[in-house]
């Protein structure tokens, strides 16, 4: 696949087959409305703005109004009314700009989304996809940092993905689209300008990918941890141990026959989640490991979550407050004892 | 996607509607006043259980609104919505099984009495929360409006919901965007127990609706015709692409809001006076009057009402239980 740059995009000049997380998604988005008349994206600023993160810049120059809706500032109605164009044929796309201003829509992706297709006896289907910006790093305080996708992966009757690498971010949204289901997908804000490449590999919904591969310990982590995982196990190897990196990808459902059959090898296991670690998805994934493969394991399971306070404005607070490669470093060792 | 088990449609009605219209109206509100009574009698014996929020006394709204809309329009409904979903013509012995929790049901007993579904009758559900459907319907008439089909999405919701923010959200996206959506809002002067004066700082709902940009008026909900006439007008404005409307139909129910009410925030004087506007009474009286009804024509309507009934109640009694290894069906969409 070659690598196609929006002609309104930002001086990006990338050699064929490398763009970033930002552009793979532009991509997918416009791979998508291509492809497919059903699909349109709608959400604040997508249009004339060009997307708060510049997510969808140049599409409603190239797909018209019609197509790319910009919103008024109404997560629960755009949100339900992605809905009933769902149950009504349609394949829409919504943005929200960040996970934050989701709860404005719980309502609707909760006990609407979440729920038709079940409380129908499974006369509806809502083929809906959400896009939304998650993560902290940004300075941006308490009201727009936050990481709640372990909440939605809670829920029964949601798919929950996190592309965390630029293929990923490439390949996801066909899936999604194609699935009968409901799929948020997660973008976290401190991906967007990161560069990889990106091919024609098809990407599945609910499969973890093991992003390095190693023997002593077990790094489990999903979207804007990766690259903090993958920093910790380069650290690590300095030190003589071997960490193997999961990337989730999906967080419902969980992949969990990946992450059990690297743990069985490598008996260590840490986890590493920007979300609060009471009631996190690091609990979820530690749990389940503790239970099906409690005899595999030489360490009790370690997690490292962001602290458990409202993300806070002042940069080296925010730093504080996240996991940081160090705080991974210092896990893993323990585990290995 | 499965439908309801039980796709049998109304009986066809007699050949007499067919001169006077006003008959199909008298025996829509027959069917559902009968049935709701009948509902009453199975709560109270445990066959139904769970909430349960009959709406009689609203029966105009229902067989005037919703028989007004054409097959290929759609309906969205909240909690209160055995009525609607008769008008709809959701086979009554379907709607039984679902709240006698039966496969049969017209959404396989996962739903109860407050989420029935049909969607072969584009009927999209009660939904129990309140302002929750709004949405909802706005998306329904962008799909259509979006694929060219030139249909209405019809939005029952109650007083309560005007005070929700889904409220204000939706009817400015479908003003803004002149989607094809009737509002209809059923106001029967109360949200649960709190009466209208008690929630609303502006108490002409229409004139709130009319702020978005759109044609609202109010309509006497207790009158079958006034009902269906103004459904036509707002449906003729629709069609014409000219963007959503509001209707409020004022309205009233007789019973409490649920079978867990007790009801001691309505004066009895008051509840006496709107059973006075009986919309069953009102059109049967005006009907007798002008010799479109005689004594015999209405014992035999009601008569056909009730074994319709009786015959939906044993359906619904011998339909099958969904297996309970069937739990987690439908959490995701089943290959077809």
């Amino acid at each position: 696949m070659s690598a196609v740059t929006s002609a309104a995009a930002p001086g990006t000049e990338l050699p064929p087959g490398r763009m970033t997380y930002r552009e793979a998604l532009r991509e997918s988005l416009r791979e998508a409305l291509r492809g497919d008349e059903r699909v349109f994206v709608m959400g604040e600023d997508v249009g004339r703005y060009g997307g708060c993160f510049a997510v969808t810049l140049g599409l409603l120059e190239e797909f018209g109004p019609e197509r790319v809706r910009d919103t008024p500032l109404s997560e629960s109605a755009f949100v339900g009314a992605g809905i009933g164009a769902a149950l009504g044929g349609m394949r829409p796309v919504v943005e929200i700009m960040t996970v934050n201003f989701s709860l404005l829509a719980l309502d609707q992706i909760l006990n609407n989304a979440a729920t038709l297709a079940h409380m129908s006896g499974g006369q509806l289907a809502v083929p809906l996809v959400v896009r939304m910006t998650t993560g902290a790093g940004r300075q941006l305080a308490a009201q727009h940092s936050h990481s709640l996708e372990g909440w939605y992966a809670h829920i029964p009757g949601l798919r929950i993905v996190a592309p965390a690498t630029v293929a990923d971010a490439r390949g996801m949204l066909a899936p999604a689209l194609a699935s009968p289901d409901p799929v948020l997908l997660f973008e976290h804000a401190g991906l967007y300008a990161s560069e990889g490449e990106v091919d024609d590999t098809p990407v599945a919904l609910d499969g973890a990918a093991v992003r390095r591969p190693g023997e002593d310990v077990t790094l489990v982590t999903y979207g804007g941890m990766l690259p903090t995982a993958l920093a910790a196990a380069e650290a690590l190897e300095a030190g003589g141990i071997a960490a193997e990196v999961v990337d989730l990808r999906s967080l419902r459902p969980l992949d969990e026959a990946t992450v059990l059959a690297s743990v069985r090898r490598t008996h260590r296991l840490v986890v590493v989640d920007e979300g609060w670690r009471s009631g996190s998805l690091a609990a979820e994934v530690a749990a389940r490991v503790a239970e099906q493969a409690f005899y595999d394991l030489d360490a009790p399971p370690e997690r490292v979550c962001s602290a458990e306070v409202p993300v806070p404005y002042a940069a080296h607070l925010e730093r504080a407050a996240r996991p940081a490669v160090d705080d991974v470093v210092a896990a893993a060792r323990r585990t290995v004892g | 996607m499965s439908t309801p088990t039980d796709t049998a449609t109304d009986p066809t009605p007699p050949g007499d509607e067919r001169d006077d219209p006003r008959l199909a109206l008298l025996r829509g509100m027959v069917r559902i006043r009968r049935f709701e009574e009948r509902c009453v009698e199975l709560y109270s014996a445990e066959r139904i259980r769970g909430f349960m929020h009959l709406c009689v006394g609203e029966e105009a709204v229902a067989v005037g609104l919703v028989g007004a809309l054409a097959a290929e329009d759609a309906v969205v409904s909240t909690y209160r919505e055995h009525g609607h979903a008769l008008a709809r013509g959701v086979p009554m012995s379907a709607v039984l099984a679902e709240m006698f929790g039966r496969a049969s049901g017209c959404s396989r007993g996962r739903g109860g009495s407050m989420h029935l579904f049909d969607v072969s009758r584009r009927f999209y559900g009660g939904n129990a929360i309140v302002g929750g459907g709004l949405p909802i319907a706005v998306g329904l008439a962008l799909a259509d409006a979006l694929r060219g089909h030139p249909v209405v999405t019809a939005c029952l919701f109650g007083d309560g919901a005007v005070a929700e923010g889904e409220f204000h959200e939706s009817l400015n996206l479908a003003a803004l965007w002149r989607l094809p959506v009737l509002f209809c809002c059923e106001n029967n002067r109360y949200a649960m127990g709190t009466a209208l004066e008690f929630e609303h700082a502006q108490t002409d709902l229409a004139l709130r609706a009319a702020s978005y940009g759109m044609p609202a008026w109010p309509v006497d909900g207790m009158d079958p015709e006034a009902v269906a006439e103004a459904t036509q007008r707002a449906l003729a404005t629709i069609r014409s692409g000219s963007g959503p409307c509001f209707l409020e139909m004022r309205t009233y129910r007789f019973r409490a809001h649920s079978m867990y009410d007790p009801d001691r925030y309505r004066d009895r004087a008051e509840v006496a006076r709107w059973k006075d506007q009986d919309p069953v009474d009102r059109l049967r009286a005006r009907m007798v009057r002008d010799g479109g009804l005689d004594g015999a024509s209405w014992d035999r309507l009601v008569a056909a009402v009730d074994e319709e009934i009786e015959a939906a109640v044993a359906a619904a009694e011998a339909g099958p239980l969904e297996p309970v290894e069937d739990l987690t069906r439908f959490v995701y969409a089943e290959p077809s």
